[in-house]
């Protein structure tokens, strides 16, 4: 009896999670793949033809391929940010962790600030005209960098407390401390969390949408979510292209998430819980 | 002060680590405040010098070349204009609505999840997986999900006798259509810290209650809920900030319409820099900036305090 049950609750509990959150893709999907007088109804019908490869290449070609430089520009942004992220907040969570005193209170109030602080945009361009960083690549990485080091920060800095001093203290005797210490013996010892913040930050940083808006403006420059947020506009009766469009920028996330689901989930529950 | 010692040590080492009386100085050479330099530069540079000058220009009249000192004027016209005020609320109701429902959705979710479904495996990911979705997506699939005539949504309704109507095209649901779609993309990363948090609590407390003859709804109520007090904690703090700072989401959505109904702060910073008005534009940004620190900062000790008490 209490097995029927059981069965039935997991019946009721697959079926409404598959409704709620696996509906919208597959009308993405679905929609994707069909002719543009079918894509209109929006709706679950079968397609009737599967221009799937026209589809795919008219969002390809549109305006002048904006969508692969959109991919080559989002690829640079989140591959050099992500590096330096895990570097730079490598490097500055082991001295915080390692050395307490006034300045890691400072770091810490830091840290924390910057997870809760929201960005002042219009200050910032400022700030990157003034460097001449302003619509180019290299100060969108420094922005990303910025805003998305205190997340790292708190990852590396928990992972290491959990490295003993004795580790430090004996590479010290064989002569290897500062920057020669952190380089040739701990960063290799922070692999497991370093795949987790490259995990979690290149899935933030691919995915955003307001710093390349306000930070990186025109064409040249474009990202891949910003290009999707114009072609809202462009597609507004051709609705198989703009799924299209979404489909070919969800795959990434959709790929990491296939491959490292568990890193990805414990990553995020970690800087959440530490926040 | 930083670079003293890039030399090697080979002198000053003690064998194996010894106790912490007198290693100060010792430990201060191997951890050189050098490390800290290029994170350091990149935040203060890029972070903390435009929110320290966002505090200057929210009192200028702004063209990014040049600025005309008005005193708190940008900010008089933030809150006298009805379009501006408006944002200050729904801002507010828009982080209340959303970490509210993902607290009491995600641990459900949660609850149900942990339990020993065969299924959960499966649930977990398809739960999870909107997080990872780019919110410009997601916000453009339900904007067509929601669509007056040939949306899913009101088709769905009208199956079951319902007629639905323009949910973002009519000022009374626009920003909490908005809100519930920002739970559908968030409740995944509520639950599984909800579920971390359920993992942790020791078995001994759910055999305590079986002991006592306690039932299933014994056990949520008197172990479950008070020892996921951190994960609670957690999914506030963090979803109530997120909600405050939203701006992606209703920007895909309604671009604050229709009207200025579902204007939040964010989405005001963005309108007043495409209209130029950098100077507003900044003041928003620092009254953003003053609303999340008034409620973060005493959430955040008042919650933390329930914390220790817990």
């Amino acid at each position: 009896m209490r097995a029927v049950r059981r069965l039935g609750a997991e019946a009721v509990a697959l079926v409404l999670a598959t409704v709620i959150f696996l509906v919208p893709f597959a009308l993405m999907l679905l929609t994707a793949v069909k002719d543009q007088t079918q894509a209109v109804d929006l709706d679950f019908a079968w397609p009737t033809s599967w221009p799937v490869v026209e589809n795919f290449l008219a969002v390809i070609e549109a305006r002048d391929y904006i969508l692969l430089r959109a991919y080559v520009n989002s690829t640079i942004i989140t591959v050099a940010s992500v590096t330096l992220l895990v570097i730079f907040g490598a490097m500055a969570a082991f001295v915080l962790q390692r050395r307490p005193g006034k300045v890691a209170r400072l770091a810490d109030f830091l840290v924390l600030s910057g997870l809760i602080i929201p960005p002042a945009v219009v200050p910032t361009i400022w700030l990157l005209q003034a460097l001449g960083l302003f619509k180019t690549l290299p100060g969108m990485i420094l922005a990303e960098v910025a805003f998305h080091l205190s997340f790292a920060m708190l990852l590396f800095r928990a992972f290491i407390a959990a490295i003993p001093r004795e580790l430090d203290e004996a590479a010290q005797i064989d002569g290897c401390s500062g920057f020669r210490l952190f380089f040739r013996v701990i960063f290799p010892l922070l692999r497991p969390v370093t795949i987790t913040v490259i995990l979690v930050s290149s899935v933030n940083i691919f995915n955003d949408f307001v710093n390349p808006l306000y930070l990186l403006p025109g064409d040249e420059n474009a990202t891949v979510q910003v290009t999707l947020y114009n072609f809202q506009s462009q597609y507004n009766t051709q609705w198989n292209l703009l799924f299209m469009d979404i489909v070919l920028i969800t795959i990434p996330p959709l790929i990491l998430f296939v491959f490292f689901n568990r890193k990805i989930v414990a990553g995020m529950t970690a800087g959440a819980i530490k926040g | 002060m930083t670079q003293q010692e890039t030399g090697p040590r080979t002198g000053s080492g003690t064998p194996t680590g010894k106790g912490h009386a007198r290693p100060a100085a010792r430990r201060r050479s191997a951890y050189p405040y050098a490390l800290y330099l290029p994170a350091a530069v990149v935040f203060v540079v890029i972070f903390l010098v435009p929110t320290a000058m966002a505090f200057y220009f929210a009192l200028t009249r702004w063209t990014l070349f040049d600025s005309e000192f008005v005193g708190l004027q940008n900010f008089r016209d933030f809150l006298a204009e009805q379009n501006l005020r408006i944002g200050f609320q729904n801002t507010i109701i828009y982080a209340v609505v959303t970490s509210g429902l993902k607290v009491v959705l995600g641990l459900l979710l949660g609850v149900l999840l942990t339990s020993r479904l065969k299924v959960r495996g499966f649930l977990r990911s398809v739960v999870f997986f909107p997080t990872l979705v780019s919110t410009v997506a997601v916000g453009i699939t339900f904007a067509m999900l929601l669509k007056p005539q040939t949306g899913l949504v009101n088709q769905a309704l009208a199956l079951v006798g319902i007629d639905g109507r323009d949910w973002l095209g009519d000022a009374a649901t626009a920003l909490l259509s908005v809100a519930l779609v920002d739970v559908w993309k968030g409740v995944g990363l509520a639950t599984v810290i909800y579920i971390a948090g359920i993992m942790s609590i020791p078995t001994e407390y759910y055999q305590a209650v079986a002991v006592d003859g306690g039932g299933a709804w014994h056990r949520f109520r008197h172990v479950t809920l008070p020892l996921s007090w951190p994960a609670t904690y957690s999914v506030i703090i963090l979803s109530f900030i997120g909600g405050l700072r939203s701006f992606d989401l209703i920007w895909t959505m309604t671009r604050g319409g229709p009207g200025f109904t579902s204007d939040t702060i964010a989405s005001i910073i963005y309108k007043q820099y495409q209209a130029g008005f950098f100077g507003l534009s900044t003041a928003g940004n620092v009254i953003l900036f003053l609303v999340v620190t008034a409620i973060a900062v005493p959430l955040n000790y008042y919650l933390g305090k329930r914390q220790v008490a817990a």
